[in-house]
């Protein structure tokens, strides 16, 4: 039976379905069957177990509360979502940060800036000397109380890195909802206005696919968006970054209910690239969850697969040499970082 | 087998080098050299694949280049009209030999 349309505007949770829990999400990829398992794979490539790395990026979701409701979204965030990360909760992290010389710190959520402590986070963390990312979905910054947002950024020297599925209308807004577009394009002539994608301060779009297809070849893309919205909009940026839709949460929905799953998970386990699978992220990630666990990544986290073995599960416990001693907790959906030239939050890594 | 066409065959193509494997990895090389950027961008050639492989009604290629020109970037505008020129292409081809059919004919009649 096909959902109304305005069903599909509200989280999984809020519809109260099955598949909001993370082991509905990983039964479901469970009961496929795959050419060969991720394990295996890496055993293979000569990975297994696959062993973190030096830490270069402390994560943090500082929570699921969205002003979208993306139908790709990995978080099944949404404006019906409440988990958001404390005072407290940051403040922990901020304890641990300031015992490591992690470089970079990688805001995320929902949409991060929605966190009332957001900037006082950045802030922090700009103290502390590291580098701050904020992953931007672009329409909160034509909010009202949120307009100010990227005079902010400049002031505090944020890597700001948005969400924008293709350079032109249909596709974008086909994913992410009727007027994202032209709030997207609103906003980056404003980051552009006070700075942002001419050098000094740093400006990266993202695009996942807007279906079941892997995306293209980066450095083609990037070429073409640049020259695209320029030419369009006379927007500039500093770089693409394409990124896999990973096969869970709501975007797994959709994979079910267009049929394929099947066929797009195939496709990665067929894609698997033993030089991306020994690139990805996790192996230098820490992820923080809202409210202070500890992950490998962000996916894992919305499978609430914490981090394995010896290593602290929260944040308050924080122990940078045990938790770059870990393996990295995988299963199937793991597929989705290994695949063709890569995937990670920094684009593809092969 | 009950039927000629089977969409899981696209994915064993690999196969075809299990005899005369010089042979398919010769093929496979300048196929895969044939689409990378050049003169014409990758995107552009997926789309005249994607034309082709209507005018050659194959369905394993027009499943591939479907996917391969949204992967490049393309839209269903860009694909549909890549479909057209194959079109195009197929109509304009019959109705040219129509000339032929005028020369024969008039030859013939008085």
């Amino acid at each position: 039976m096909t959902e109304p349309a305005e069903e599909k505007t509200r989280s999984l949770a809020a519809r109260r379905l099955p598949l909001a829990e993370p082991a509905t999400q990983l039964a479901r990829l469970h009961e496929l069957r795959l050419p060969r398992e991720f394990h295996d794979a890496l055993g293979a490539a000569g990975l297994w177990p696959l062993r973190a790395e030096r830490a270069q990026i402390f994560q943090i979701n500082v929570g699921k509360l969205c002003n979208q409701t993306c139908r790709h979204c990995h978080v099944d965030a949404g404006p019906d979502r409440r988990e958001v990360m404390t005072r407290e909760t940051m403040e922990l992290c901020l304890e641990a940060l300031a015992k490591t010389s992690i470089p970079t710190v990688d805001i995320t959520g929902g949409a991060p800036e929605l966190n009332p402590d957001f900037r006082w986070l950045v802030e922090q963390c700009r103290k502390l000397g590291r580098h701050v990312i904020d992953r931007c979905n672009l329409t909160i910054l034509e909010t009202p109380s949120h307009r100010d947002l990227p005079e902010f950024f400049a002031a505090n020297q944020v890597e700001v890195i948005c969400s924008l599925p293709h350079y032109a209308r249909l596709s974008t807004d086909r994913q992410r909802g009727d007027g994202v577009y032209d709030k997207s394009i609103r906003a980056l002539r404003r980051l552009n206005d006070v700075g942002y994608g001419e050098g000094e301060l740093r400006l990266v779009l993202v695009t996942n696919p807007v279906g079941a297809f892997l995306p293209g070849e980066q450095a083609a893309l990037e070429r073409e968006w640049k020259r695209e919205l320029e030419r369009r909009h006379g927007v500039r940026f500093d770089a693409l970054y394409c990124i896999t839709n990973m096969p869970i949460s709501r975007y797994l929905e959709w994979l079910e209910s267009s049929d394929n799953l099947e066929g797009y998970m195939d496709e990665l386990v067929r894609a698997f690239n033993p030089g991306a699978a020994a690139e990805v992220m996790c192996r230098s990630t820490i992820s923080v969850g809202w409210d202070g666990t500890l992950f490998d990544c962000d996916f894992n986290q919305m499978l609430d697969m914490p981090v394995a073995g010896e290593a602290p599960r929260h944040v308050r416990d924080f122990d940078l040499e045990a938790l770059e001693a870990r393996s990295i907790a995988v299963d199937r959906h793991c597929f989705g970082c290994t695949a063709g030239a890569g995937s990670s939050c920094g684009g593809t890594t092969s | 087998m009950s039927h000629y066409y089977d969409h899981e065959d696209l994915a064993k193509f690999g196969e075809i080098g299990e005899n005369a494997p010089e042979l398919a990895e010769k093929f496979f090389e300048w196929y895969g050299a044939v689409f990378a950027d050049g003169a014409l961008t990758a995107r552009e050639k997926s789309l005249i694949a994607l034309a082709v492989a209507h005018a050659i009604q194959c369905p394993y290629c027009i499943d591939s280049y479907s996917k391969d020109c949204l992967r490049k970037g393309a839209d269903m505008d860009q694909m549909t009209e890549a479909v057209h020129v194959a079109a195009a292409l197929r109509g304009g081809a019959s109705l040219v030999h129509g000339i032929q059919m005028r020369n024969r004919a008039g030859k013939l009649s008085m």
